[in-house]
């Protein structure tokens, strides 16, 4: 096997204490160049431009914004766009039950999810592979496949226009039970819930006392990616709550009118995007610990 | 708790486990028994609850309707068999939009994934601000769909002011009509979905590359291969899993498109020229719209199709070529360095 002594090099390595070539190449490797600086600032600017736009546009009349030269600095329309679009769509009242679902959704996903994911990844009880394989087997299927029969549950619940039936539909995922199944495989050694175990605590007590507050960190990230799914929904909540919409149905409808107009659409948008890029800016590091996260064993 | 009474059946009495159980942390014993067998099943409960009830369900519901005459506000459903399928198959406007779902999920996922792997090599380097790179990566995914079309929807606009068209002016290009050509209204909708997705899927790799032992490129170094070669040789490699979960996400991405086209193409109509039907759109449509949600229940079964089979071929493709097991990073390492050093 041509493969095994590599794999003795490969052991070795670390122990043998690395030659004078190969560290100097290392950290020359690793270092990035003004290039990787140059393309990678280009490339946030890109990322941040159209927030930039947003706001230009939104600060500045219509006629401003046809006139054949668009603005590419604020202007001093902000405040009138802004009341233009609160007024136009009741965006004071679909930002509250934007917060509703979104905070809603996130407690019911981090709680019933991590209690799922425990079960899974430390008890051993009949039936577990097969309701872990239908969970991961789901994993794939796209929400939205399931609009038109949700539609009609809610329908018979009585339930259209009713919150009820944003958050019902989110209240948990199978992403959620894969990715605290993950979190407390890895975070929660064996011999922490033995030991609770022997010294006579009930498993509730377990939970409480030991599950959840090592299971924190990836309660952390679940809730902050549940929150921004739910926040940024906008099919299912765009069919069965469009007389008491939430955020994103509301900006979506100023839009609606038979003349739209842009600066006060995108002074809606303003409005529906601060709380989350204030999230972003606040949760930046777990958002991508939890994007990377959930890829790697995928 | 009556639907667990048969998995207690098949065990010795409560109480009384087997001396050779299996090690199990939530283990039974005579004192703790029953509270402990039980309580795994009280802990998954609320989740199958509540996923069976609005995650399961409504995937065999939808079969279910998708072979009933059924209108929207209209009376009872009627078993109607075959007949929306039928009518689906009969309809130009469903291969216009299993053929919008396959051109603008092409040239929407093709320059994102490729994109994402270029800025992801740039990430993994050691750098200042590190972070502030990171974090401005996942910037478009954290903004809403709504909101990021509505913008880009502005910039596209085919008003004098329209930003984009301003600028191709500046480079002596003249105005293009972005939103009601066939081919550009599908590129400013790929652009959309590449700005909200190049940085997560960069993430992504990123993460793969991380996890990617540091030895091989210094084993491929020492055998001569500069950074293209390692970057050929050992991260491409070493990322195929990665790559392989980022294809699957994409295409699945593609046929979920709906608030891009339905915003920026201004109604689920799809367009003048059909340029924005694409499946979920269409769905939405005939659903919705035009009230028959029998067809667009057949619509979202052959969309489910179309998903399953997708994933099975990625997985399969992933089997081909990942299926030497054991070792495959050794391996792989032993194969490029083979390479390198010839």
């Amino acid at each position: 096997m041509t493969s095994s002594p590599d794999a003795d090099v490969r052991l070795a390595a670390p122990v043998e204490g690395p030659a004078e070539p190969r560290r100097s190449r290392r950290r020359a490797d690793d270092s990035a160049g003004p290039l990787t600086y140059v393309i990678l600032t280009i490339t946030a600017l890109l990322f941040l431009f159209p927030f930039y736009y947003s706001l230009v546009a939104a600060s500045h009349t219509p006629s401003d914004l046809y006139d054949g030269t668009p603005p590419l600095f604020p202007g001093p329309a902000i405040f009138d766009n802004m009341r233009l679009a609160l007024e136009q769509a009741d965006l004071v009242a679909a930002l509250g039950r934007s917060l509703v679902v979104s905070l809603a959704v996130t407690a019911t996903t981090v709680f019933f999810c991590t209690l799922a994911g425990f079960a899974f990844a430390k008890a051993r009880f009949r039936g577990r592979n097969a309701l872990f394989g239908i969970t991961v087997a789901t994993l794939t299927i796209p929400p939205t496949l399931s609009i038109i029969p949700l539609y009609v549950v809610m329908t018979r619940l009585g339930l259209v226009n009713n919150l009820m039936s944003v958050i019902l539909p989110s209240a948990v995922t199978a992403f959620g039970v894969f990715f605290m199944r993950q979190f407390i495989s890895q975070a929660l050694p064996d011999e922490l819930v033995e030991a609770a175990r022997v010294d006579g605590a009930s498993l509730n007590r377990t939970v409480f006392s030991i599950v959840f507050p090592l299971a924190r960190p990836g309660m952390a990230v679940l809730g902050i990616l549940s929150f921004m799914a739910a926040w940024n929904d906008f099919l299912w909540p765009f069919i069965v709550v469009r007389q008491s919409p939430t955020i994103q149905v509301a900006v979506a409808g100023i839009g609606a009118g038979y003349t739209p107009d842009i600066s006060v659409i995108l002074a809606g948008t303003v409005l529906a995007t601060v709380p989350l890029l204030v999230v972003t800016a606040i949760f930046g590091r777990q958002i991508v610990g939890g994007i990377t996260a959930g890829a790697i064993k995928g | 708790m009556a639907a667990h009474a048969p998995t207690t059946t098949a065990e010795p009495p409560a109480g009384r486990p087997p001396a050779q159980a299996p090690p199990d942390l939530v283990r039974r014993s005579r004192r703790e028994g029953r509270a402990y067998r039980r309580a795994p099943y009280v802990y998954i409960a609320p989740f199958f609850l509540l996923f069976g009830a609005f995650g399961l369900f409504p995937l065999v519901y939808t079969v279910w309707i998708s072979f009933q005459e059924y209108r929207l506000g209209g009376g009872d459903p009627e078993f109607v068999g075959w007949e929306n399928y039928t009518w689906l198959f009969g309809s130009p406007s469903f291969y216009n939009s299993l053929w919008k779902t396959l051109t603008i999920g092409l040239i929407s996922t093709v320059p994102q994934l490729l994109m994402a792997l270029g800025l992801a090599h740039l990430l993994n380097y050691n750098m200042k601000v590190r972070a502030f790179f990171r974090v401005s990566m996942i910037v478009p995914y954290a903004t809403s769909l709504v909101a990021a079309t509505l913008v880009f929807a502005s910039i596209f606009a085919n008003t004098p002011g329209g930003l984009m068209n301003v600028v191709l002016g500046m480079l002596g290009i003249d105005p293009i009509n972005w939103t009601n050509g066939n081919w550009t209204a599908q590129i400013a909708i790929a652009t959309i979905v590449t700005w909200h997705w190049t940085g997560y899927n960069a993430l992504i790799y990123l993460a793969g590359m991380q996890s990617i032992p540091k030895d091989l490129y210094e084993a491929a170094a020492i055998d001569g291969a500069g950074r293209f070669r390692q970057f050929l040789h050992v991260t491409i490699p070493g990322l195929r899993p990665t790559i392989l979960f980022t294809i699957v996400l994409s295409t699945i991405g593609a046929t979920q498109l709906f608030t891009e086209p339905f915003l920026f193409g201004n109604g689920a109509e799809g367009g003048a020229l059909g340029q924005y039907q694409v499946l979920t759109l269409y769905m939405y449509n005939i659903g919705f719209e035009i009230g028959r949600l029998g067809r667009a229940a057949a619509i979202a079964c052959v969309t489910l199709i179309i998903v399953i089979l997708l994933v099975l071929l990625n997985a399969g493709l992933a089997q081909l070529r990942t299926r030497d097991k054991g070792q495959p990073l050794i391996r792989r390492r032993s194969a490029s360095t083979r390479k390198a050093s010839r």
